[in-house]
């Protein structure tokens, strides 16, 4: 098969590192081959961040390069925006509708951009976009907007529910499995 | 059993698997993650030093006693660390060491991109380079049975892109190995001139032993594919050539980088009609295929800086180039900021207030140079906001020393802020040195230090006392300010950088993100009392915004830190109560 590319986008400090592993997690127990790719460190605080999440019969490179990405999904909307241009041509994009203004535009030297899901659209990308933190907050925790995206997520998947929960299982902690399992449903069903 | 694992876990469960007994690192992204994955197998010993010179000579010393060890460190980190290096490489070892480096090419997070192939051929010891989670634990096993067999460190290095990505690896078993016995042996390692003169030729003949070794090792490894274009390449540029050219072309991927085969190169060469290195940073191999008179391209196509990637090596050499849609408008930047909450905030203002001019240091607190704090003027490398600071004093006299500090955080300080301390106590400038003391290793995620009272498991340690160890060095003035007080950092700054002696402030508040802080209800703006005079976006403070011209307050952000609160002339800021 040939390589498969997820893009995780969003603000640090968000929770893209729980969604990369359950991905992981989810696709080595497919039997393909994984490689996630991510940077820690300076860009963490506050920054825009990025994981890649790359399966197939065989993985070579880390990272996921422009016009690559068969799914960007993002926490924030100016992310989804900012990494458009590494989505295909046909690709999809699931993001959260929430908005977070970078430093430049709470010290008023820029705009947050309006209408992104529209301009989004008007590129030719497919665009789901949902409100994400209500669903988390709905399923018992502002948290959980990470596992809301990937019921979310597991739409475009040919892949058995079971499959999901088991990995929902080996990668969350058990205080926290019910909310994540709700959160993971409401994503899904929205 | 096969394991979807971080690069550096690879490289920890490759040093659990080869028997290693003793680690001693100092943190540095993107290597941080090999000693904290290590100290969870109960069978090391681990540890963090207080700097790379110091866990390299530990690690130095487990190896002289009979036990494999291991230091790690970032590629900066291998600089303070070079002077061991480079004489460890003439008294060999007893049992294996191997060094742990991780570069940054890109920088992600580091203030240069320099190739620690470099260091590598300077002290003349051998490196292994992995590209990838399963090679990077078979390489760290690979590597202690070089560092035995050829009598010699070997130096184990990672890249972002390897350390910090996640791909399969196979499990084995720990090697179980006695410890070798220490036998006292003058001549080997007391490298005083009579000896060192005769281990010199012992460390070139190594060399010459280790480029026979290369020319038929496993790790260096011909892929064929054709005669049309050969491409020599490492690390995770072997990674990027494959996605391009799959097996299209001819590959010879070497696992060394130092030393280089020569038979090897020279026969793959003369199988393909052109020849091509592909590496990032330095042109390392490049410049050794010149040396054997080889017709090569390289830097002449790729760039010297920053990472490559599928796109690129495609652009450059030939291959199809994926491109994608981008938005008509602008996006803006999302830089990294410091954290609501962060202690070190209030003091930048005050720094930023007073005009000073402010010598800082490598840490999260490297973001007061951001606008609108915009409060440092320099920063260089570890430690050297106190030297340069002393330095900038003993230039311009009474005319820097009254506006000029030093600032630097409590980790920093203990890896070479003091020793640059003792030099201003000594030759007495009259400087201010701020220690920025947030209980924690902040920017590398959190790891203790000599000053935060635990070690690396988090159980009770030594604790170093700051303040005494400023007025033993022989500074009379030695205060502590709380970050989130503005009035009382005004005051201190003002009335130190007056005193006509040298002085150390030392802001404490631990960092807002330690789980054990607890934080004040977030606050809210009264919007009837605000007067959208924007005195509170001053400190760039992530929570904070303006809202139809007036202050508001996300209060999933807010953690109460009240410094805003201080800056309001109208008292707009109120508390929500709700504890978080």
């Amino acid at each position: 098969m040939e390589t498969k590319n997820i893009m995780i986008v969003g603000v640090g400090g968000q929770g893209s590192l729980l969604a990369s592993k359950l991905l992981g997690h989810l696709l080595m127990e497919q039997g393909y081959d994984v490689k996630v790719s991510e940077v820690h460190g300076m860009s963490q605080r506050g920054g825009s961040v990025v994981t890649y999440v790359r399966y197939g019969d065989r993985v070579n490179s880390p990272v996921i390069d422009k016009g690559e990405a068969d799914f960007i999904v993002s926490f924030e909307l100016l992310e989804a925006a900012r990494w458009l241009e590494y989505l295909k041509p046909d690709g999809q994009i699931v993001t959260s509708t929430q908005q977070i203004d970078p430093m430049p535009v709470i010290m008023g030297a820029a705009q947050y951009p309006e209408n992104l899901v529209e301009k989004m659209r008007s590129t030719g990308a497919k665009v789901d976009a949902l409100d994400c933190l209500k669903l988390a907050e709905e399923a018992g925790s502002s948290k959980a907007v990470n596992i809301v995206l990937m019921g979310r997520l597991s739409r475009y998947f040919d892949l058995p529910q079971e499959a999901w929960q088991a990995s929902l299982e080996a990668m969350v902690p058990p205080k926290f499995l019910e909310i994540n399992k709700k959160a993971f449903q409401l994503g899904k069903n929205a | 059993m096969k394991e979807l694992m971080l690069g550096n876990a690879a490289v920890a469960r490759g040093l659990y698997e080869a028997g290693c007994c003793v680690i001693s690192s100092y943190p540095g992204t993107p290597s941080t993650e090999i000693t904290e994955e290590a100290v969870k197998y109960p069978e090391i010993y681990c540890e963090w030093a207080p700097n790379e010179k110091v866990a390299m000579e530990t690690a130095f010393g487990a190896c002289l006693a009979g036990k494999r060890s291991f230091c790690g460190m970032k590629h900066v980190g291998l600089n303070v660390a070079a002077d061991p290096l480079f004489t460890m490489s003439y008294t060999g070892v007893n049992a294996g060491l191997v060094i742990g480096v991780a570069d940054d090419a890109g920088m992600h997070s580091s203030q240069n991109e320099q190739d620690s192939r470099r260091h590598a051929i300077a002290a003349k010891v051998p490196m292994l380079e992995p590209s990838d989670s399963a090679e990077a634990l078979e390489f760290a096993k690979l590597a202690y049975e070089l560092s035995e067999e050829f009598d010699t460190p070997v130096i184990l290095k990672m890249c972002t892109r390897v350390a910090h990505s996640q791909s399969l690896v196979e499990l084995g078993e720990r090697a179980q190995l006695p410890a070798r016995p220490y036998e006292k042996n003058i001549a080997k390692y007391v490298m005083m001139p009579g000896n060192a003169i005769r281990r010199h030729p012992v460390v070139e003949q190594r060399t010459r032993k280790l480029v026979e070794w290369a020319e038929t090792a496993s790790v260096n490894r011909v892929e064929m594919g054709g005669t049309k274009l050969g491409i020599v390449t490492s690390s995770t540029s072997y990674q990027y050539v494959k996605e391009v050219f799959g097996d299209s072309v001819s590959v010879l991927k070497l696992g060394m980088a130092n030393p280089l085969p020569v038979k090897l190169i020279r026969d793959f060469a003369a199988k393909v009609d052109k020849l091509v290195v592909v590496e990032e940073l330095d042109p390392i191999i490049e410049e050794h295929c010149r040396r054997l008179g080889l017709e090569v391209s390289g830097k002449d196509v790729l760039p010297l800086e920053g990472e490559f990637s599928q796109n690129l090596v495609a652009a450059k050499l030939g291959g199809t180039v994926h491109t994608g849609k981008t938005l008509s408008e602008a996006i803006p930047p999302r830089p990294p900021v410091m954290c609501a909450g962060c202690p070190h905030r209030g003091l930048f203002y005050t720094l930023n207030k007073n005009k000073c001019t402010v010598l800082g240091d490598i840490g999260c607190y490297t973001l007061g140079a951001v606008a609108p704090l915009s409060a440092m003027d320099m920063t260089l490398c570890m430690g050297a906001s106190i030297s340069a600071t002393h330095g900038f004093n003993k230039a311009l006299g009474e005319e820097s020393e009254g506006r000029t500090v030093a600032v630097i955080g409590d980790s920093t300080f203990m890896h070479s802020g003091m020793t640059g301390l003792a030099n201003i106590a000594y030759n007495q400038s009259n400087s201010t040195v701020i220690i920025l003391d947030n209980s924690i290793t902040g920017m590398t995620g959190h790891q203790q230090n000599p000053t935060t009272g635990y070690n690396i498991k988090g159980d009770p340690a030594g604790k170093i006392d700051l303040e005494a160890l400023c007025r033993a060095m022989g500074f009379n003035r030695v205060r502590v300010v709380d970050p989130y007080d503005l009035k009382a950092c005004d005051q201190a700054v003002k009335e130190e950088l007056a005193a006509k002696e040298p002085s150390v402030i030392i802001s404490r508040r631990p960092c807002a993100l330690l789980k054990y802080v607890k934080h004040k209800a977030p606050l809210k703006v009264n919007t009837d009392k605000c007067i959208g005079c924007k005195s509170c976006m001053k400190i760039a403070c992530p929570a904070i915004s303006m809202k139809e011209g007036k202050a508001h307050v996300d209060n999933t952000l807010c953690v109460g830190c009240g410094v805003c609160e201080q800056l309001c002339p109208v008292g707009a800021f109120e508390s929500t109560g709700k504890e978080g």
